[in-house]
């Protein structure tokens, strides 16, 4: 018998996101871009996005190697993020931030996005791959801090 | 040949690793609901009655500073702490307990020789690396390169993950001053001939310095017979405490070493004008030691130079052989580390499942093994994988236990296909 926090870590459609991430590739016309990389375990995520003068992500892509864990979780964000603003997108972060550690999530997010989050919260039974499932969201965060095509190869 | 882990031909010599396993208090408990099989020896080494009782008596009732008070406990405690010292030149085969200095692990030992090898490695000067080095046997030799102008060269390995001889001794000239290799590979188990290196290295005029930080464990040593320069290893991977660790240095290059650090215990005569030093190996020793730690260490040395060497390797080289057997059998893992002369190690990929996933899931079957780049970072880029999973068996490890990995990673497969 599998175990089952194993079931509730690797929900099926967290294996489906980690073998067929969504908008997997690069973006030419992005205006932001970050790497992020955790460099323990080899995780590498990279992420382009294009936010409209409005403030809005109106394009996103990421590539990266990594655990079904952090790929999942990195095209999961895509979808969330994708058409939200910045500010919105942030505070889901921090939401996700909340919930792979096992606290209280804050009340700022959308309802709906919090249930899609949600797949990923049994993560906080695993402490040890937390930073796996954060590692895409501090890239946003980083991304949002930092124009595209600051030297680094797309 | 005193690098050579495996013994072939020989029969097995009769080893209970039952009676053994009773050694150790941590084997008999449980994780995750399941009997703890503990397969990261490559990272961290579980401890010995032995260690662990003569830690907590010498807390409980015979500790005090070493090399300072004139009292009982005092004198009582630096009896035992160079005891401990003289454990590891017995563990070693070095020619005096004087060429041991206690540090606190591999990485400290290995950074006190790259700080006084400053000295004679300036602008142009050359340090040849394999590729195979752990991140503590590449970074302080990085630091001679950014402060000095050394210059870093590395011996490659071969295409079945041996270490290059040929390639190694075409790296050597008149310009190299160090050469810096380690005994056993921490991903691919690789032995490398350190015997061969020392001769080619010193006849062109360079010292060696061997990261003994895997390869100390898993067989008889004799520094001595590989005439190396410098042998550095740590505690905890010898079933001994962590926070300590030695350096074997030639006495007559520690003659030579300025003081690492500064502090107490290190010095001879200290005035308002002048500071003159200790002798090795106290020179290098600034400061308060950690002393139980290395009186555990002493134990553990003990403890291991007590067993049957050739029967632990010949235990291991058969887990070896088994772990590498029955995972090599199964559809979509692929093994790492084809050396012929090699440790206890295997090191291996799943199709469809990253090292952390594959971790992940063993580790709810109670087993424990290492994922990641395992501070290797040019090796796993020369291997061309950005991370791998890896099994490393220690004497306490049974034939069961490579069974349970190997279910456990059919289990993997299975979750991830």
């Amino acid at each position: 018998m599998i175990d089952p926090d194993l079931r509730d870590l690797y929900q099926e459609v967290i294996l489906d996101h980690g073998r067929n991430p969504r908008h997997f590739g690069t973006l030419p016309n992005a205006n932001h871009e970050a790497q992020g990389h955790n460099p323990l375990c080899g995780d590498r995520i990279h992420l382009f996005l294009r936010v409209d003068p409005s403030g809005r992500i109106d394009d996103v892509a990421f590539e990266g190697k990594g655990c079904a864990i952090s790929i999942a979780s990195a095209s999961m964000m895509t979808d969330l993020i994708l058409g939200k603003t910045v500010t919105e997108a942030h505070s889901l972060a921090a939401a996700f931030y909340h919930l792979a550690k096992g606290e209280p999530a804050n009340e700022h997010a959308d309802e709906e996005d919090m249930e899609r989050i949600a797949v990923m919260s049994g993560v906080s039974q695993f402490p040890m791959r937390v930073k796996c499932a954060t590692l895409a969201w501090h890239t946003f965060e980083d991304a949002c801090a930092r124009e595209a095509g600051g030297g680094s190869a797309a | 040949m005193s690098n050579k882990l495996m013994l072939q031909a020989s029969p097995a010599p009769a080893f209970d690793v039952m009676a053994l396993r009773a050694d150790f208090p941590i084997l008999s408990r449980e994780v995750h609901g399941k009997p703890l099989v503990y397969l990261d020896n490559g990272a961290s080494a579980q401890k010995p009655r032995a260690v662990i009782d003569l830690m907590r008596k010498t807390m409980e009732s015979e500790y005090a500073n070493v090399h300072r008070g004139l009292h009982y406990l005092s004198n009582a405690t630096t009896n035992a702490f160079e005891e401990a010292r003289e454990s590891a030149r017995r563990f070693v085969n070095a020619r005096s307990s004087d060429e041991i200095v206690f540090t606190k692990g591999g990485t400290e030992a290995i950074n006190l020789v790259a700080s006084n090898l400053g000295g004679e490695i300036g602008p142009g000067a050359e340090i040849i690396l394999s590729e195979m080095e752990h991140h503590s046997n590449i970074v302080p030799w990085h630091f001679l390169r950014e402060r000095n102008g050394a210059v870093l060269k590395w011996a490659p390995i071969t295409d079945e993950d041996a270490f290059d001889l040929d390639a190694f001794e075409k790296l050597l000239s008149p310009k190299t001053k160090l050469v810096a290799v380690t005994h056993m590979s921490n991903v691919l188990g690789t032995l490398t001939p350190v015997a061969e290196i020392v001769r080619l290295a010193h006849a062109a005029g360079a010292k060696v310095l061997v990261d003994g930080c895997q390869g100390a464990v898993h067989a008889a040593l004799d520094v001595q017979a590989l005439d190396c320069d410098f042998y550095v290893t740590t505690g905890h991977k010898l079933y001994g405490p962590s926070g300590i660790g030695f350096l074997y240095g030639k006495i007559e290059h520690l003659k030579e070493m300025r003081p690492y650090q500064g502090g107490g215990e290190m010095i001879e005569t200290v005035t308002r004008e002048t500071v003159t030093y200790a002798a090795p190996p106290h020179r290098f020793e600034a400061g308060t030691p950690p002393i139980v730690e290395a009186i555990g260490l002493g134990a553990a040395l003990d403890y291991l130079g007590a067993l049957d060497q050739a029967a632990i390797a010949s235990h291991e080289a058969a887990l070896l052989a088994h772990a590498t057997e029955e995972l090599g059998k199964l559809d979509g893992v692929s093994l790492f580390g084809r050396a012929p002369d090699k440790g206890p190690i295997v090191t291996f990929n799943i199709e469809g499942a990253h090292p952390h996933d594959v971790s992940t899931v063993l580790d709810r079957l109670g087993i424990a093994v290492r994922a990641g780049t395992h501070c290797a970072q040019p090796l796993m880029e020369r291997l061309g994988i950005p991370a791998s999973t890896r099994a490393s068996f220690a004497l306490y490890n049974t034939h069961e236990e490579v069974e349970a990995l190997v279910r456990g990673v059919a289990r993997v497969l299975e979750f991830f296909r």
